[in-house]
């Protein structure tokens, strides 16, 4: 069988647990059942595994336990003795652990070929309890004519194991036999069952070309480079990190404890909004089927919750529709709508086609900034002067600076009159009237 | 950056010194500015998130329901992505590309593809972009007539060297932002086909990406199979920080409603908590019975809960501030390979490569605290 040798990401913790399970000391007890004519090697039940579990892995229930006990039956870490399928009980039933040689981590890809011989060799012995399953009988057929030609090259290979086979000790046949079939139960999974053998496309393409993923600085070197490749190849990547890193240095850092509070606050705010933690008002249409909630959220008439939001923060007012408007209207209504209408254009800009960009960024400079401009705008100089340079060559960020500049204005002057406007009030109370005057 | 860029005494080394020293000399400058670095950040880890918020109340029990189980996939779910109007989702397989509306499920749409990976809906709710092995992101608009051949209007944007793992339209139609396989993350104009940015820094396959949710913010965070969580300014292409403390491939990135912190689930088993403003990770979410990869993340409104699915076919759903688990969820029969919560938070859906998508909706029924377990559905 072919062996694809490379780093498995996941059954490395699943080896981990499996090494705990059979250490001698905390492991699980192994032992031997007298059965009616024979013994029955090597088992431990269902049971011992989820007690074990629950025991040394801080699990809190036989829930989670047989979970991911099935889990790494399903993996072919250990398997029931009497079952082609791979799940945990938590009773009696006798289980057995894998031998490391068929462990998933030794990436085997066991061809149709070797399926084949190891169902032609069950063929050829005659115990009852090693009689083929009606799948795999099927699957033994459909092999048969697919391997026609073949057949007898590989009758001899299931002859010849058969063979070396006979001459094992009783016990140890025993034992290799039921592992021989719990590797094939994960290879070759009842129908029906998950196979755990795929892998994810993203992460088996880099398993097979490992050579495909950029080493670290000081990796083995494969290619012949020159001395001066080799040079930049691995000095650039240092540089890089030197130079991001001193940049780092300097960066201005909160405390954990500031981190700590302010995080709070935010969920504490937020909560009577997540639909997780506060029931919605009048109900979350997933539950009800009623969808008052989102027929109340698309109408022009905000409800009281959602004007309260405004009142969080300027952004909560921007990204609302409703917010934004309002907003609007009322330093309409003050004369001083330029800022804001200045900040939506420029939104609007980053938001079109590269195409379009030119002509609209002449069309705000004229509207807002150019010497006479309709509806002007007050930036300070040195972003003014900048800006003048970025419409020569007009991008989607020409106006950052000034945009920058102008959010800060409105954040600190136009944003908290609109909260504290009358306006605003109006609007915050104005649900509670209409609910008050309902029969 | 180019080698002007570089500090004078590194040019120095360059310039004159042998390679082979020069390499030492830089490793150690390396590795003295990283140590510098990490005790710059030790200095103000004062507390940990947990004792602080242990003045909050316990979350107590959730009831969480499984409102639909769609099926018509018929193969492993990789990616899903809702639209804006909290009741239609665009899901990719291996084998197809679906629009369900899931809430009444009326009527699907579907387009056969090959080896999606990733898909996006976007703003409008009048185009989707996906891609996958095939190396590109593709854009279809959507139309009313729902027996319209989709494919036939399909649109190639965004071209990579390697398979596309991530993609999301910014907060309009005309760019997508992409991550890829090539290690590279780049910001295309989708009209033209143009790139806008790229974006480089990766190490290996960059596997996820997430955009800062702020009106004002130019910024996404990715994460790839370097281990590496990235945070990138969408203007001038340049990564203004970065994280390395996932022992894995980091499988999915997602920010923090206030847009101060982002979470990540990865192959160690783990998903963490990493704030911006204090420039390192605050949380880690794991437990000893949790040994499979985490696949994706995201977060309930508030930020409070913290929703993963796993590759052990479950959901863990996290409490953020106090690091617990609140609740796991059972009832897919394979790996859990994508989860996004709706637009308002009203409902979560999951999709596996047990080839169903389930939407569920939660509900917590007092603030009791009992354990840790909320139903199993």
């Amino acid at each position: 069988m072919r062996s694809v040798s490379a780093a498995n990401i996941q059954p490395r913790s699943m080896e981990d647990v499996i090494a705990r399970m059979q250490d001698e000391k905390n492991g699980i007890p192994i032992r031997t059942v007298k059965s009616f004519l024979s013994k029955i090697p090597s088992v431990f039940s269902g049971s011992d595994i989820v007690q074990w579990m629950i025991k040394n892995l801080n699990i809190e229930d036989q829930v989670e336990a047989l979970h991911l006990g099935t889990l790494m039956a399903a993996h072919g870490y250990f398997f029931p003795i009497s079952d082609h399928v791979l799940t945990l009980k938590d009773d009696g039933t006798f289980y057995r652990f894998q031998t490391p040689y068929f462990w998933p981590s030794n990436c085997w890809e066991p061809e149709n070929t070797d399926y084949a011989v190891y169902l032609c060799k069950r063929t050829m012995q005659n115990k009852a309890r090693l009689e083929l399953a009606d799948y795999e009988a099927e699957s033994l057929a459909r092999l048969q004519r697919a391997f026609a030609r073949k057949w007898e090259f590989i009758f001899m290979q299931a002859e010849a194991q058969a063979k070396v086979d006979k001459k094992r000790d009783k016990i140890e046949r025993k034992i290799l036999d039921s592992q021989e079939r719990a590797f094939w139960d994960v290879h070759r999974p009842v129908p029906g069952c998950v196979n755990t053998t795929e892998v994810d496309i993203k992460k088996s393409s880099r398993m097979k070309n490992p050579h495909k993923t950029r080493k670290s600085v000081y990796g083995p070197q494969n290619d012949v480079l020159t001395s001066f490749q080799k040079f930049t190849k691995y000095c650039f990547p240092l540089l890089f990190q030197i130079t991001y890193w001193g940049g780092q240095l300097d960066r201005h850092r909160l405390k954990m404890s500031k981190v700590a509070e302010s995080l709070l606050a935010y969920t504490e705010l937020y909560v009577e909004y997540d639909p997780f933690i506060t029931p919605t008002d009048p109900s979350n249409p997933w539950i009800t089927d009623d969808t008052t909630v989102w027929e109340l959220e698309a109408s022009k008439e905000p409800g009281q919750q959602r004007v309260k939001r405004w009142a969080f923060g300027i952004n909560e007012v921007l990204k609302d529709q409703v917010g934004r408007e309002q907003f609007l209207k009322f330093l309409e209504s003050e004369f001083s709508s330029e800022n804001l209408r200045f900040w939506l254009a420029v939104q609007e800009v980053k938001k079109r086609p590269i195409r379009e960009v030119p002509t609209r960024v002449q069309e705000i400079w004229q509207e807002f900034l150019a010497s006479g401009a309709p509806s002007a705008i007050n930036v300070d100089s040195k972003s003014y002067d900048k800006t003048t340079q970025n419409v020569k060559d007009p991008g989607r960020y020409a106006f950052e600076d000034a945009q920058d500049h102008i959010f800060k204005l409105m954040k600190s002057d136009s944003y908290s009159r609109f909260i504290r406007s009358s306006a605003y009030q109006e609007l915050l109370q104005a649900k509670k009237k209409v609910r008050s005057s309902k029969p | 950056m180019s080698i002007q860029d570089v500090s004078p005494c590194v040019k120095c080394y360059i310039m004159e010194v042998q390679p082979n020293e020069t390499l030492t000399n830089l490793k150690a400058e390396s590795d003295t500015l990283k140590t510098k670095l990490e005790d710059e950040r030790a200095k103000l880890h004062d507390v940990e998130l947990h004792q602080v918020a242990e003045k909050v109340d316990g979350l107590g029990q959730f009831i969480m329901k499984t409102r639909r189980t769609l099926k018509g996939h018929g193969n492993k779910v990789l990616c899903m992505d809702w639209c804006k109007d909290k009741r239609r989702i665009v899901s990719s397989s291996q084998v197809s590309v679906w629009i369900i509306v899931t809430f009444s499920e009326e009527h699907a749409v579907t387009m056969p593809c090959t080896w999606v990976m990733a898909c996006a809906y976007a703003p409008s709710g009048c185009a989707v972009a996906c891609g996958g092995l095939d190396n590109k992101c593709s854009v279809y608009p959507l139309s009313l007539d729902k027996n319209e051949n989709l494919a036939a209007k399909k649109k190639s944007v965004a071209m990579h060297t390697n398979y596309l793992s991530a993609c999301s339209f910014t907060n309009s139609d005309m760019q997508i932002l992409t991550s890829s396989g090539d290690g590279t993350c780049a910001l295309w104009d989708v009209e033209s086909g143009q790139l806008l940015q790229s974006f480089h820094g990766h190490a290996a396959d960059v596997l996820c990406l997430d955009l800062a949710p702020s009106e004002t913010g130019n910024t996404f965070v990715s994460g790839g199979c370097d281990k590496k969580a990235n945070v990138w300014d969408m203007r001038s292409g340049q990564c203004i920080q970065s994280f390395e403390t996932h022992e894995s491939d980091i499988n999915s990135v997602r920010y923090y409603p206030s847009g101060d912190a982002f979470a990540s689930g990865s192959d160690d088993a783990t998903c963490r908590l990493y704030d911006l403003r204090a420039d390192r990770e605050v949380a880690i979410y794991s437990k000893e019975s949790i040994i499979f990869g985490a696949s994706s993340v995201d977060f309930s409104l508030s930020g409070r809960l913290l929703f993963g699915g796993y590759n052990d076919y479950t959901i863990n759903v996290w409490d953020v501030l106090k690091g617990t688990r609140v609740s796991i969820l059972f009832g897919h029969e394979n790996r859990v390979s994508t989860l996004r919560l709706s637009p308002d938070g009203t409902a979560f859906c999951s999709g596996s490569w047990d080839h169903t998508l389930r939407v569920r909706w939660a509900a917590l029924i007092g603030i009791h605290i009992f354990g840790t377990r909320g139903t199993v559905v």
